[in-house]
């Protein structure tokens, strides 16, 4: 479904990503963690197409087309989602409104007619109930004033909404208390399917207790160093990545 | 189809750009070209008007020639040529009508390109629509209904000849005669516009709207508005405007006075969507308006919402005398500049009553190559004890080639006078549009979605079937603004 290869990409004259290679079928779920200024977000904003993100090298194909030839908008009405480490506030646009407009700009660039407003609306009360999100959260100015869990927690509702078929989650976890860190397990877990992939982004091994990867990355200086299955992610918690770091070195 | 059905399908068909470019081919009878005294006698011959407003017009017309053009304001524009245009057009043959039937099937089918259905209104949204085509009002419609309510909603020509008391009483004594330059004008030349009256203790049964539209070539408009809400009585006033496209440009100088007395209150609403010329700076309106609200009574209150998104050029300044005691003054605006539109507008609250209120929400947007200026006055008089105005100045920029300016002046002679002053400069943030993007909300879509949030507070003061159509045009005005 993803097939990234050989990766580069700058950000100025920054080069920051150089030489990643991965790939996620559908069905799977894959984790990526890696020190703190590794590269993790660089990939997520790539993937999802933001300028200013160059690629000098390599390639990403997304079920079998180029996706760095496509808009950002493009991408997510294809079903490319990323649930971002900051999400941004849009003062004066409330939460349904920001919901409904999304969801109709993807159904319409896919041919779809749209969501009337009462379609919306059910939809989005009814996959707010099971992420605990408010009634009010959805009456006030998107994301401003947002708690750090209320903001993440808002990003799953939409990963909900959408149901994309790439889901990349750029830390979705930090920030949030344990019951909350349950619920956007369960909301991902709900979504998991065999027509679907996801790309979690995490530093904590705890969240992959909920959330089971088939497969574990450590991302470090800009490319993979190192990849596992779960068990992975209990020997980076136990002794950190220095040692990891070492052996590629 | 509902109301809001009907509203949202206008909207939709404005569709992209600016649509309203097209003239109506039909035969105009004109003023002789240029200004003199002889154009003065020929409008009002024409309007058949008593003496006693031929005179107040030609006094009108000495003191211009004695005038300069104002230039302090920040917008720049070729010199224009007063004798070079021509200051009266009317349809011919449209004596009024007193029905729909009568009106010639051109005219209506402007209105439909406009995306008026004045059938619709009348049958659906319960409006009042007092149509001017070019100079000469041709429908008016729901006269019964207000008629009944003792309300007086006619053109302002109509009016002068029916009800001279009330016209000679208020006409002037809000905006003088010898006001400026372009209310001078104004007085001299008025073509036509309306006149509103509600009487004592009187809930005006219904939105008023009228429709402005600039038809003929190289034709100067001279408006002409004056609404009086009596002792207790409430109005609420919808202005909106669309233009065709022009190379030449179009010469607006409207003069608008609102007077409330003890416990009135008047509502005043527009969404001016004239031409403003292409994205080179070809063309478009200049639009120099005088538009003042005088809280002549006690406890009365006078609101302006604006919502500028046209005009080459835009010179306005909605304002408010408090003069009666707790009176309270409004102003919520937003003004978009986009290309090379030039906006200059603000308001004056003037506080010379006790205890009296105003508040200002500007918001400003500024793309393309435009400027876009804020200029507002806080002036508070001796005897204006508690005095309190509350402004709250925004502006957004999209792209890095416009300006933004506020020019904020405040006068206070009472100690007791409690002026408050915010304003904040922003950037549409590139995280945002990314995010925006990164949701599938295609470029210019989102921009608007932004800008709409940005103007929420001044979106909101609008009445409904207004506030749809002014959330659209936010965003046609502004696309292709970024990247
Ligand atoms: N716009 C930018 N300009 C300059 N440097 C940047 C820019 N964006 C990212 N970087 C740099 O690229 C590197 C990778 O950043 P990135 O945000 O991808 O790291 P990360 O792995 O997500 O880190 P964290 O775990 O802290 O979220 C960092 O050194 C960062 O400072
Ligand atoms: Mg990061």
């Amino acid at each position: 479904m993803l097939e990234i290869k050989n990766l580069h990409v700058s950000v100025g004259d920054k080069p920051i990503l150089k030489g990643l290679t991965l790939s996620i079928q559908p069905g799977q779920v894959h984790a990526i963690m890696g020190p703190n200024g590794s590269g993790k977000s660089t990939l997520s904003y790539v993937l999802a197409g933001r300028a200013g993100y160059d690629i000098t090298e390599g390639s990403i194909t997304y079920n079998g087309e180029d996706l760095t030839a496509l808009a950002p908008e493009e991408r997510a009405a294809k079903g490319v989602f990323l649930a971002m480490q900051y999400p941004v506030e849009i003062p004066g646009v409330t939460t349904m409104t920001f919901l409904k407009t999304a969801l109709n700009s993807q159904r319409r660039a896919r041919g779809e007619s749209d969501l009337d407003a009462i379609g919306v609306l059910k939809l989005v009360r009814a996959k707010a109930k099971t992420l605990n999100v408010s009634e009010e959260m959805l009456k006030r100015a998107l994301n401003v004033g947002f708690s750090g869990g209320e903001k993440k927690r808002l990003e799953i509702l939409q990963m909900a909404i959408f149901e994309p078929k790439l889901a990349i989650l750029d830390e979705t976890d930090s920030g949030l208390d344990i019951d909350a860190l349950r619920l956007v397990a369960e909301g991902v877990n709900t979504l998991r399917d065999p027509a679907r992939a996801m790309l979690v982004i995490t530093h904590y091994q705890r969240l992959l207790d909920y959330i089971v990867p088939d497969r574990i990355h450590v991302l470090a200086r800009g490319r993979i160093v190192a990849e596992g299955g779960k068990e992975l992610a209990l020997e980076l918690e136990a002794r950190g990545y220095e040692h990891i770091l070492k052996d590629v070195a | 189809m509902s109301i809001a059905a009907e509203t949202k399908q206008q909207v939709a068909d404005i569709g992209d750009k600016y649509k309203y470019g097209f003239v109506t081919d039909i035969e105009m009878e004109r003023a002789p070209k240029g200004l003199s005294e002889d154009t003065v006698r020929y409008i009002s011959a024409k309007k058949s008007e008593p003496a006693w407003m031929l005179e107040w017009r030609l006094g009108a017309f000495k003191r211009w020639g004695a005038m300069r053009e104002p230039t302090w304001a920040r917008v720049h524009y070729p010199k224009i040529d007063y004798q070079a245009a021509y200051y009266y057009a009317a349809p011919k043959n449209t004596p009024l009508k007193q029905s729909l039937d009568e009106v010639d099937p051109k005219l209506l089918e402007t209105y439909k390109k406009l995306g008026i259905p004045l059938h619709e209104q009348m049958a659906l949204a319960g409006v009042a629509v007092d149509a001017v085509f070019d100079s000469v009002s041709v429908a008016t419609t729901f006269k019964d209904k207000l008629n009944e309510a003792g309300v007086i909603f006619c053109p302002i020509s109509e009016a002068i000849r029916d009800y001279p008391e009330l016209v000679k009483k208020y006409l002037g004594s809000v905006v003088p005669v010898t006001d400026n330059f372009f209310a001078t004008l104004n007085a001299a030349v008025f073509s036509d516009g309306t006149f509103v009256y509600v009487p004592k203790g009187v809930r005006c049964p219904m939105e008023l709207s009228t429709y402005f539209r600039i038809n003929a070539s190289e034709t100067g408009q001279f408006e002409r508005t004056l609404i009086i809400a009596d002792e207790g009585s409430y109005v609420s006033y919808l202005e909106g405007c669309t233009a065709p496209k022009r190379d030449e440009n179009q010469l607006h100088a409207a003069v608008v006075e609102l007077v409330a007395l003890d416990n009135a209150e008047i509502k005043y609403s527009t969404v001016q969507n004239w031409y403003p010329g292409d994205e080179n700076g070809l063309g478009g309106i200049f639009n120099f308006v005088t538009k003042r609200g005088d809280c002549r009574g006690r406890k009365s209150k006078i609101s302006w919402t604006q919502v500028e998104t046209g005009s080459a050029i835009t010179w306005k300044y909605p304002s408010c005398i408090l003069r009666g005691d707790d009176s309270v003054g409004e102003f919520y605006s937003i003004a978009i500049a986009n290309h090379f539109q030039q906006a200059d507008t603000g308001t004056k609250m003037i506080h010379i009553g006790a205890n009296t209120k105003s508040r200002i929400i500007s918001k400003g947007i500024s793309a393309g190559k435009a400027q876009n200026t804020y200029r507002g006055l806080v002036s508070v008089y001796g005897k204006a004890k508690n005095a309190r105005n509350y402004t709250q100045c925004d502006s957004l920029l999209i792209g890095g080639d416009c300006g933004a300016h506020t020019v904020p002046y405040i006068e206070s002679r009472n100690p007791t006078a409690r002026i408050e002053h915010e304003a904040t400069t922003s950037k549409i943030a590139e995280d945002q549009l990314f995010y925006c993007l990164a949701r599938g909300i295609p470029q210019d879509e989102a921009v608007s979605l932004i800008v709409n949030g940005f103007c929420k507070e001044v979106l909101q003061q609008l009445p409904m079937e207004f506030a749809v159509e002014a959330q659209k045009l936010v965003g046609i005005s502004l696309e292709g603004s970024v990247g």
